[in-house]
């Protein structure tokens, strides 16, 4: 009976060595919902991760990967976790890809894949809420999108450099303005400067000379307009200006684009501002390799490819597709030390995985991990120089 | 000095701002309280109308802008205004044909009529928006400023700036003369007198020989020059966006309803107490404190009553209270 069992054990790892394991990945996007129109390049961008690991044939032996889509529905917290579990339960994925929305992301991540053990990787769901200090989420849960909290720290960095202590701070009127200002107060007032004034403003207005009046009572050595330069953000630079309150200015992403210096030109000379952007050789490498099949620069579809490439990178890297094992090597391989991997070399990442070598996936999208396994995020600082929006530097 | 500095910062941030709304209310206000006192209902299309006046302007002054034609240091917009006038004038004039005339001749009741505005004010603001799009719209050009922060400044010598733009002298001087002008018709001509007759009395009106149809006709040419005058400024002094006079219907009639409906003098003056209101509770005191008060008294906290998101919720509360405690107004107009 001993030998048996013993023969029969040999002979199921012998089974499992000799014909390749067909692992399946799911793909969890709101295929239907609010963003449903960036959702199918997301999923092709992953799916080409996958296929290209596929023909490789270098990981775990030669292991094929197959993606199982879902749909998330971006706010249906129900359906996405019915979704999920369907996933996990009846189609046995060794990994999720998504989810997309925070909310949606969040319930999947409580209710299903930790019960589970299931990694998940999400290209796009950047709410703070999701940062996972305390390991709630027993170390399965991962995003190459920063946190909203993330462009906060930035900021400070940013204008701590600049050798400025004091802002006044004002945002537009919704989670975006609300969150980004509050993460930027904490992290300002933390590195020891000071905010004045944390002001709301509404969109849509035709006159911020109210708003501004209580900026400039508040006073500070610059203005942080956390808006939109479609919106209220540039009626409250144009009220600044005019009302002589402030002369300098700090923008986030919602404010940087041609229509700034459209609007103001060489009146907010020496303002400064960040927002997401990579000089990496990444992002470049993915449009090739993609070509004409989708479209590589739509929002979140290179995270997506990287959010698939991890999780086989870590499967490569712990010897296994099992997310119990592989969850820990995932910091591994998108962080230094080791060779830096590009898009289209997945190929050479596996093939240096498993000679025992170490491997430091950059990525579409410059990938690096901190805290509890999320996306630092890249950033462009700029300073408006000759009324034009010129680079400073990427942080 | 320190007065001085406090007097000038009040000034650039509660006194000019205020005024300049406060005489774009008060224009919007006297197109309401005419409406009010002769055609006996609320108009709630007003703020629409003023948007079409203003959306003309805006497309006559690119017009004039792209045929090269300038007014020196003053916006071309006002060389637009009175195309703009006509254009609102026809407008009106057919709207009341076609919508408002058959609700006279049903003697329908002044909520019916109030409720048809209604209707009138979503199709024009569809038609504005059909026509232009919902979106900002930048039609100010030539001298900015009357005197800027810099130059006042270097004038003065003071730490505090103070700014006038050239819209907001426009606007006062505007309105002057248009408020001028409507009293003048108003007291002085026949037309005018036989409104006001009118208005004070419509059978006895008819029965002295006074045609209705004219007096409303009238009435509405005189209101469409108004409002047309309203929306240009404050497109002028601000911006010009489809939604934003639809937002200013509020404060409007808080400023007609304070100074008395159907009280043209009120309506002025509502107009003044309502932006005075908004902007002086919402404004943070603290930097004119700073200046007003000895050393040891300096506040630390910014000294604001309301934060500037209520900024409309005053005007709200001093309509209700005016409601509740004087009905007819400031003014003595009619009761509501």
């Amino acid at each position: 009976m001993k030998k048996l069992l013993l023969a029969s054990a040999a002979g199921a790892l012998l089974a499992g060595a000799a014909s390749a394991e067909e692992i399946k990945l799911g793909v969890i996007l709101g295929f239907t919902g609010p963003i449903e129109s960036l959702t199918p390049s997301m999923a092709d961008g992953a799916e080409l991760a996958m296929k290209e690991v596929s023909d490789s044939g270098k990981l775990l032996g030669g292991a094929t990967v197959t993606s199982v889509r879902a749909d998330s529905t971006c706010i249906d917290a129900a359906a996405a976790s019915a979704a999920a579990e369907r996933l996990i339960t009846a189609e046995g994925v060794k990994g999720i890809m998504g989810a997309d929305c925070s909310g949606v992301t969040g319930a999947i991540l409580n209710n299903v894949a930790v019960a589970n053990g299931v990694v998940m990787v999400s290209p796009s769901a950047t709410s703070p809420g999701l940062s996972h200090a305390n390991n709630e989420d027993n170390g399965l849960f991962f995003r190459t999108a920063p946190s909203d909290a993330r462009q906060g720290v930035v900021m400070t960095e940013v204008l701590m450099e600049e050798g400025i202590k004091e802002v006044a701070v004002t945002y537009t009127n919704n989670d975006y303005g609300k969150g980004l200002a509050d993460s930027f107060q904490a992290a300002f007032e933390a590195a020891g400067g000071s905010v004045t004034i944390n002001a709301a403003h509404e969109d849509g207005k035709a006159d911020y000379s109210a708003e501004v009046g209580a900026l400039a009572a508040a006073g500070g050595e610059r203005l942080v307009v956390a808006g939109y330069v479609d919106q209220g953000g540039s009626g409250i630079v144009r009220a600044a200006i005019d009302s002589g309150a402030f002369d300098t200015f700090h923008f986030p992403d919602g404010m940087i684009s041609d229509k700034l210096q459209e609007n103001f030109g060489d009146e907010i000379e020496g303002s400064t501002g960040q927002h997401p952007g990579t000089d990496s050789p990444g992002a470049a490498k993915f449009g090739e390799i993609v070509g004409d099949a989708f479209d590589a620069t739509s929002p979140f579809t290179p995270e997506s490819y990287d959010a698939a490439a991890l999780i086989l990178l870590a499967m490569q890297a712990a010897g296994s597709s099992d997310p119990a094992a592989y969850k820990d090597k995932v910091m591994d391989v998108a962080n230094a030390p080791g060779e830096q991997i590009f898009p289209g070399e997945l190929a050479k990442a596996l093939e240096i995985i498993a000679g025992g070598g170490d491997v430091d996936y950059v990525g579409a999208t410059a990938v690096e991990l901190i805290g509890a396994g999320e996306s630092a995020g890249n950033y462009r600082q700029i300073v408006i120089d000759g009324g034009k929006i010129a680079t400073a530097k990427y942080r | 000095m320190d007065f001085l500095n406090a007097l000038v910062a009040l000034s650039n941030f509660v006194i000019i701002p205020a005024i300049a709304y406060g005489s774009q209310l008060a224009l919007g206000a006297l197109g309401v309280t005419l409406i009010y006192g002769i055609l006996r209902f609320s108009n709630f299309a007003h703020g629409d109308t003023m948007d079409f006046g203003a959306m003309i302007g805006v497309l006559v002054t690119w017009f004039l802008q792209s045929m090269g034609v300038s007014f020196g240091p003053l916006p071309t917009a006002l060389l637009a205004l009175p195309f703009a006038i006509l254009g609102t004038m026809a407008l009106v004039l057919i709207t009341d044909r076609v919508v408002y005339r058959f609700y006279r001749e049903q003697k329908a009741k002044p909520v019916i009529l109030v409720i048809v505005s209604m209707g009138v004010m979503f199709i024009m603001n569809g038609l504005v928006r059909f026509i232009i799009g919902p979106n900002d719209q930048k039609f100010a050009d030539g001298e900015r400023f009357i005197i800027s922060v810099r130059e006042f400044k270097a004038l003065t010598g003071l730490k505090e700036g103070l700014a006038i733009k050239t819209t907001q002298g426009i606007t006062v001087v505007v309105a002057i003369i248009a408020v001028a002008l409507l009293f003048w018709f108003l007291n002085r001509t026949r037309t005018g007198k036989s409104m006001r007759a009118y208005s004070d009395n419509e059978d006895l009106a008819l029965l002295s020989g006074i045609n209705p149809e004219r007096v409303v006709m009238y009435t509405w040419l005189i209101v469409a020059a108004l409002a047309t005058t309203a929306g240009v400024l404050y497109g002028l002094d601000k911006s010009f966006k489809p939604f934003v006079y639809f937002q200013l219907l509020l404060p409007i009639f808080a400023s007609a309803i304070v100074g008395g409906l159907g009280s043209p003098l009120g309506a002025i003056a509502g107009g003044f107490v309502i932006a005075f209101s908004e902007v002086t509770i919402t404004y943070a005191w603290k930097k004119v404190l700073k200046y007003m008060l000895p050393e040891s008294l300096e506040p630390s906290s910014l000294m604001q009553l309301l934060s500037t998101d209520y900024k409309f919720a005053v005007s709200f509360v001093i309509l209700i209270v005016v409601l509740l405690f004087k009905p007819t107004g400031l003014f003595k107009g009619k009761s509501v």
